[in-house]
Formats: structure tokens, sequence, C-alpha cells
């Protein structure tokens, strides 16, 4: 490519902070009307090398330069008038506006003093005629699905006329039918001439829309690709700069006979019908779109919600738990799948959290027995291999995979029968999901018994002994290891019966 | 940043010891033995029931009711010994299961209806000072057993008793929230309700205990100073939970919840106290120390929010 094509160039941008060198010495070019993904592990720089684009970021020193021409102080007003624009994970909208008004939101079209809401409708109708989307312009937004929304940030950027649109992790929060429709969105941008730098952790997609490839690791650009000219298996070496050798680590058989939980019939919160049984030492998938209960179903197992009708057998005897900690008491734990708001309690340090299920029976007379609350915490620390420098650090400053580990020292050291994993990898980078893996493993080798549900499709086919399917909050399907084909997993999960 | 955070961890004792010069150099009185006396007198209700409301602040709550509590309780307490002749140590635990009833009530009413704290509370503070009214018919009551004021007014050793009280409670205080599980809780709760349910701890009881103990140690605060005036007045406790609450904010206890040490709080105790006692021989007006208290607790909830601006963007 030819350097006067390029839209925005990076010139060996350097920014660090108090210990940490977040970019060094990155140059990065972005050709007109392509598609580029950024791709790396969480930390490798991203998101820092995104805010010098936009403004946020003030580097240390290199240049930026748009169109050929450089912005040596880049402001987010300034990035803005340059025709740069991003979408957020989390949207930057007015939930009790309506679509118009969001796209338009601070440069509302007027007639003198008053709001031209017809015209903003009519501007907003051709938006999405060029799109080739169909919303209703009057609709609020917080009626539409998150796919939705993203779509109204999409039009907002496509409204102020950005000539570069960057999208951070756009297909996380969408179901498998909105990121078709993302997808489809993103190749009608780019036929307009839109350039796009699409940062994503799902590789498939990366290989499904982008022209070229950066790969960044530990601050620093690795190498720019062209797609056509790579696969996964680079990529990720690339990125964790090591071969993976298997993607997912090997276990020795461990299914006992013994059932442990047997679900029979269960309805409530969602679900209709469900029935299913586990064997000690199974590891059984729960696949389905997002919102097809198996959220729901470990809420109940766990007792966040209770069931309506139906049975649970846990070890023999029939249970009903209606609050976690009777849960726990059964032996029954839940790695919940939104870590930050459910999981960790991140401002308690790495202590306090992994003893937060068992104080009470490391307590005296109501007094914490805190030699014993330490050396639980240290022997967990050193089993799961949480990196820290000590187990007083605050949870929040620990990386997701490390949070994660916490959490499950949490659990194990309640020692519970029954581990339900909601999303266990979701956000954390492919080096610690490795890991996570190997933990999983590690935990049925030693006679524990775990529930994974998990929209990763390769993640599920790679762990799981068994994979139920469920849609609708029903079980469409129940698959062995050796029928596992994502094919057949995709079907099942698009089962539709309707609701009675 | 790193002059906010230590400005948060040590800046609360300077500004102690600022003030203590401030009134040091400007007048006479202020630093003499009595008058330091007088002021540790004077801090001990507050102290006491800055605990309760520590508590409260920490589960992410707030307790508005405390200055109703302690009025009702003077009033009940005087009511009982002066008009039905009970015992005076038997009047003072009914008062307290009393205070902490209401404080239970108020727990309940926020675990279960799931109303938000600040309602709950302040209606019980308009609810409880007119029964303490209804009771009393605005009239002071008077004329107690000459033992009973022997908890406001006596001595052991120097300290007066009042003083010891509050020593205890905050050493109870401290021992709670470092020592017990419960205590712990109160963090966990504190700093994220629902992670806290998922790792298996009943919310809706840490929610019971830390208003149940709030209303307590409003209720100690409450016999400590009827003890002292030697007369219940419907007027006792009134605008009491102002002071409290600043002089909890200001020794760190966040408003958002989950962070805050009892230590600090003491400091915060103090700083009111030294504040209202300097300003008071400084002849200051009335309504100017009114002016100057709303200041300090908008400033010290500024600071926290600041703090708490910073952090989430860092």
């Amino acid at each position: 490519m030819v350097a006067d094509n390029m839209v925005l160039q990076l010139k060996n941008i350097i920014k660090t902070y108090p210990g940490v060198v977040a970019l060094n010495d990155v140059t990065i070019e972005v050709a007109k009307g392509e598609v580029h993904a950024l791709v790396g592990e969480n930390g490798a720089g991203k998101s820092t090398l995104i805010k010098t684009c936009t403004g946020a970021v003030v580097p240390d020193s290199g240049q930026v330069i748009v169109n050929g021409r450089e912005v040596s102080s880049m402001t987010p007003k300034l990035s803005k008038e340059n025709g740069i624009a991003v979408i957020y994970q989390e949207f930057n909208l007015v939930g009790e506006l309506s679509v118009a008004e969001n796209i338009f939101l601070g440069r509302a079209i007027r007639k003198g003093v008053i709001i031209d809401r017809k015209a903003m409708v009519e501007a907003s109708k051709e938006i999405f005629e060029q799109l080739d989307i169909d919303i209703e312009p009057n609709e609020l937004v917080k009626n539409l699905s998150v796919g939705y929304q993203q779509i109204v940030e999409i039009a907002k950027a496509v409204s102020q006329k950005a000539q570069i649109l960057i999208m951070d992790e756009p297909s996380a929060p969408l179901t498998k039918s909105e990121v078709e429709r993302m997808f489809a969105m993103v190749d009608k941008l780019k036929s307009a001439g839109v350039t796009i730098i699409y940062i994503s952790h799902r590789l498939d997609e990366i290989f499904r829309l982008a022209d070229r490839i950066t790969i960044m690791r530990d601050g620093e650009k690795i190498k720019t690709l062209n797609t056509a000219e790579t696969d996964v298996n680079m990529l990720v070496s690339l990125m964790v700069g090591r071969e993976l050798k298997e993607t997912y680590p090997a276990r020795m058989p461990c299914i006992k006979d013994e059932v442990l939980l047997e679900v029979n019939n269960l309805y409530g919160n969602g679900l209709t019908d469900v029935s299913f049984q586990i064997r000690r030492g199974e590891i059984l998938g729960f696949a389905g779109l997002i919102g097809a209960g198996r959220t729901e179903l470990a809420e109940l197992i766990f007792g966040v919600k209770p069931k309506t009708r139906g049975q649970i057998i846990f070890k023999g005897r029939e249970i009903s738990p209606k609050t976690p900690r009777e849960a726990i008491n059964h032996g029954i734990v839940l790695v919940p799948e939104d870590r930050k708001r459910q999981g960790a309690l991140l401002s308690i340090d790495i202590k306090g959290n992994i003893s937060m299920a068992i104080l009470e029976k490391i307590s005296f007379c109501s007094v914490i027995n805190k030699n014993k609350e330490r050396e639980i915490a240290d022997k967990y620390c050193k089993e799961l291999k949480i990196k820290t420098p000590d187990i007083m650090q605050i949870v929040k400053n620990l990386s997701g995979g490390n949070q994660q580990k916490v959490i499950l020292g949490k659990w194990l050291a309640s020692n519970p029968d029954l581990i339900i994993l909601d999303e266990p990898t979701r956000g954390i980078d492919v080096g610690a999901k490795y890991e996570i893996y190997k933990l999983i493993n590690l935990l049925v080798e030693s006679g524990k018994t775990v529930i994974m549900i998990s929209s990763e499709m390769e993640e599920i086919m790679g762990m799981s002994d068994r994979i139920i399917v469920l849609s609708e909050g029903r079980i469409t399907g129940i698959i062995a290891r050796q029928e596992f084909n994502q094919e057949l997993i995709m079907s099942y999960a698009s089962i539709v019966k309707g609701k009675e | 940043m790193k002059f906010v955070a230590g400005l948060k961890k040590y800046g609360i004792f300077a500004v102690l010891l600022l003030l203590i010069i401030i009134f040091s150099v400007a007048s006479k009185a202020f630093l003499v033995p009595s008058n330091l006396f007088n002021v540790a007198r004077q801090i001990s209700m507050l102290g006491i029931a800055a605990v309760g409301m520590a508590f409260v602040l920490l589960l992410g709550g707030i307790d508005l009711s405390i200055g109703s509590v302690i009025t009702l309780v003077n009033i009940v307490a005087a009511w009982l010994m002066v008009k039905a002749n009970v015992d005076p140590v038997l009047a003072a635990l009914i008062a307290l299961a009393m205070s902490a009833s209401i404080g239970f009530i108020n727990g309940w009413i926020i675990a279960n209806i799931k109303m938000p704290p600040l309602i709950v509370t302040l209606c019980a503070m308009t609810i409880l000072e007119g029964v303490a009214y209804i009771i009393c018919g605005g009239l002071p009551i008077f004329g107690f057993p000459k033992a009973f004021t022997v908890l406001g007014q006596g001595y052991i050793g120097l300290i007066p008793i009042p003083v010891i009280i509050m020593i205890v409670i905050f050493v109870i205080g401290s021992f709670i929230l470092n020592k017990t599980f419960f205590g712990r809780y109160f963090y966990a709760v504190g700093s994220n309700e629902e992670a806290a349910n998922l790792s298996g701890i009943n919310v809706k009881r840490v929610k019971y205990l830390v208003y149940t103990l709030s209303g307590l140690f409003a209720g100690i605060a409450g016999i400590v100073l009827l003890s002292r005036t030697n007369s219940g007045q419907a007027l006792a406790g009134k605008g009491f939970e102002f002071d409290v609450l600043t002089a909890v904010v200001l020794g760190g206890v966040s408003v958002n919840g989950g962070s805050g040490k009892i230590s600090n709080v003491v400091a915060g105790v103090l700083i009111i106290g030294v504040l209202s006692n300097g300003l008071v021989l400084l002849n200051v007006s009335q309504y100017v120390q009114m002016v100057t208290k709303g200041l300090v607790l908008l400033l010290a909830v500024g600071f926290d929010c600041i703090q708490k601006y910073q952090k989430s963007n860092a």
C-alpha cells in the first residue's frame, strides 16, 4: 500500500505511566477504506493506542497523522473534527430519548429555537436506509435490544460524517444474529469508504472482517499482516509470544458412576420442564444463545431465584435451596458471569475475598481466626497460581484472569462438590484462559463436578464431557463428546418452540 | 493524586492539630485542662452515636433518626423514672431495648421493602420526635434519683464516666470491624451487595444488625445525655444526627459505603468537638456556627466524592 493512501498514521508513539510502558515506539498505518483489526492480549496496549487517536491520552512522544496532516496535540474535539469516531463497549446513549434524538444529541436540527423533530426523524431514516437497517426513529432507546442500541451508536457516528470508525469489542454484548447484522453493516460502511479499526478477542470475527491485522503485545506492535497470509495459530502464537501446542489441556478420565445432581421437570425463572443428570467428576457444558436460560438455570440450582415446580436431587437427597448460603452448605457454588459486579469484592483484599464464604466456620465466638484465614488464602493463592506480590493486595488491582482465580479460590475453600461456572473466561486473555482450563481439569480430577456455561463454542466443545443445549428455557439437545460438532449445537440452539 | 491519598490517610489528624493550634492562639481559655475535659465530655455522646453511624455508612446507608432516638430515649427513660417510679437501671434498659428495636425496624424496612435508607430514617426521625412530644407534652421531665446522675456527671479517677463509656464503645466498634466475621460482612455488603449475597452472606441479616446497633448506640448516647443534663427534654437530640454524620464522614468513612476505619472516626469526632468548643469560646454567634457546620459537612463529603471520582477514572 502506498503511503498517501493512509488515512491514519501513528508514528513512534511512546506512552509511559509510572512503572509501566503502555506503548513502546508503536507505529501503525491504516489505509483508507480498509477494515484494520487490532488484536492482542489484555494489557497489550490496544486501548491506550485508541485513546491516543481520540485525544483521551496524550502520548509522551510520537506523531498522530490524519489524512496526511499531523495533529500535534489531539483532543477529543479535534479528533471528532478529523472524522474519528469510537463505538465503545458501553454506549453513550440516553435511554429516555428517542432514536432520532440520540443520533442528533447535542446537534439537534432546529427551526429557530424549536427542535425540528420531523427533520431529525427524516435524517435518521435516511441513515438507516443507507445502512439497510430497519429501526423506528421515534422509538425510545431504552426499549431497544443491546444490538439495536449499538446500531444507533453507529448511526450517530455516520451522521457525524465519521471517516474512521473505531469499534472496541463490538460483538461482546451481541447475540449471534445481531453479530451477523453488525458484520453486514461493517461491510456496508466499508463499501461507502469508511475506514474501520476493529478490536476483538474473537479471532473468527477478525478473519471474517479484516483486510489487515495488527498484533500487539506488551505495549509493542509485533506485526501487521494481510489477513489472507495468516491463520489462527499464527495469530495466537504472535499474540502470546509462544506456540500453543493444544488449545485445550488434556485430563484424565475421572467420571464416576455416582449421579451427583439430578434435575427433574424443573420450572421457574423462565425455564420450562428442564431435566438432566450429572455424574461426579463430569464437566457438563451448557450451550445456547444469550437469553436461552442457562444463567437462569444456574440461579435456580444455586438458590438465587426460586423454582416454581420440579425436583432438584443432590447427593441422593432432594433439596430446594432458597438462598445461596443454603446451596453452599449443600456443596454447590457458582462463579457468576459478571465478575466485577457479581463475583469479586473489588475493594477488599485477596485474603478477604478467599475467606468470605467460610468466615463463620473459621471464627470462634464470632472472632475470625486470622492465622487460619491467612493460611487458607496463602494455600489457594499458591494452588491457583494467583499472580500477586501478597494476599493483602486489593482485588481491583488484579487482572481479569487473576480475579477469576480469586473467586475460584473462595469457592474451593468451602470444599464444594459441584461448581457452576458461568462464562468463566469472558474478557480474559488467551494465556490466562489456558490456565483456567487447566484448573477446571484439576477440579474434576480431584473429584469435583463442574457445570460450565459458555457462549464460546470452541471452549465448550473443548472442555465438556457432554453438552446440553438450551433454547428459550427448554433443553433442546444433549450431545455426547464423540458427537460434538458446531453445526449440531447451533441447530439445537436455534430451535424455537414458542412460549407456553 | 498521591497528595490526595496522603491527605486522606493522615490529613484528618493534621486538620485536628491545625484547629487546636488556631484556637489555642485565638483564645487563652482553650488550651487549659478544665476546658479540654469539657470538650471530652461534650463529645462523648457524639462519639458513642458515631460508631453506629459509621457502621451504617459502611453499609452504604444512612441513619437520620439518631437525633430523634436520643430524644425519645431521654423522654421515655425520664418518664419511667419520674412518672412511673421505675428503678433507674431498669428504666435505662427498657429505653435501650426500645432504641435497639427502633433500629431493627428501620433495618427491616430497608432490607425487605427496599426503601431508600434516607427516606426510611427521615420518616423515623419525624415520627419519633412527635412521639416524644406526645409523651411529655413539650415539658421537661426532671427529678431523677441521685444515683442516675453518676453516669453522666461522675468520674473514675480523673476521667469523666461519659468519656470512659465513649472509649469502651470505640473499642467495641473497632473490635467488631476488625476482628469479627460480621464486621467483615459490613464491608462486603457495603462494597458490593450482590456479590456479597452470591458469596453466601445473608445480606438482610447484616442490615438488621447494623441498623439495630445504630439505634442501640444512639440509645446509649441518649441515656448518658439524660444523666448529664439531669432532665428529659423534647429537644435533647435535635439536629444531633447532623454532627454525627459530619464527624463520621470527616473520619473518612465513605458515604458510598465499603470503606472506613474507627480510628479515623475518633479524629472526626474530636474535630467536631474542638470546632464547636472553639467557636463558642471565640463568641461566634450560633447562626455563624450553623453556617460553619454546614460547610464542614459539604467539604467532607465533597472530598470523599472527589476521591471516588478520581479512583473510578484511574
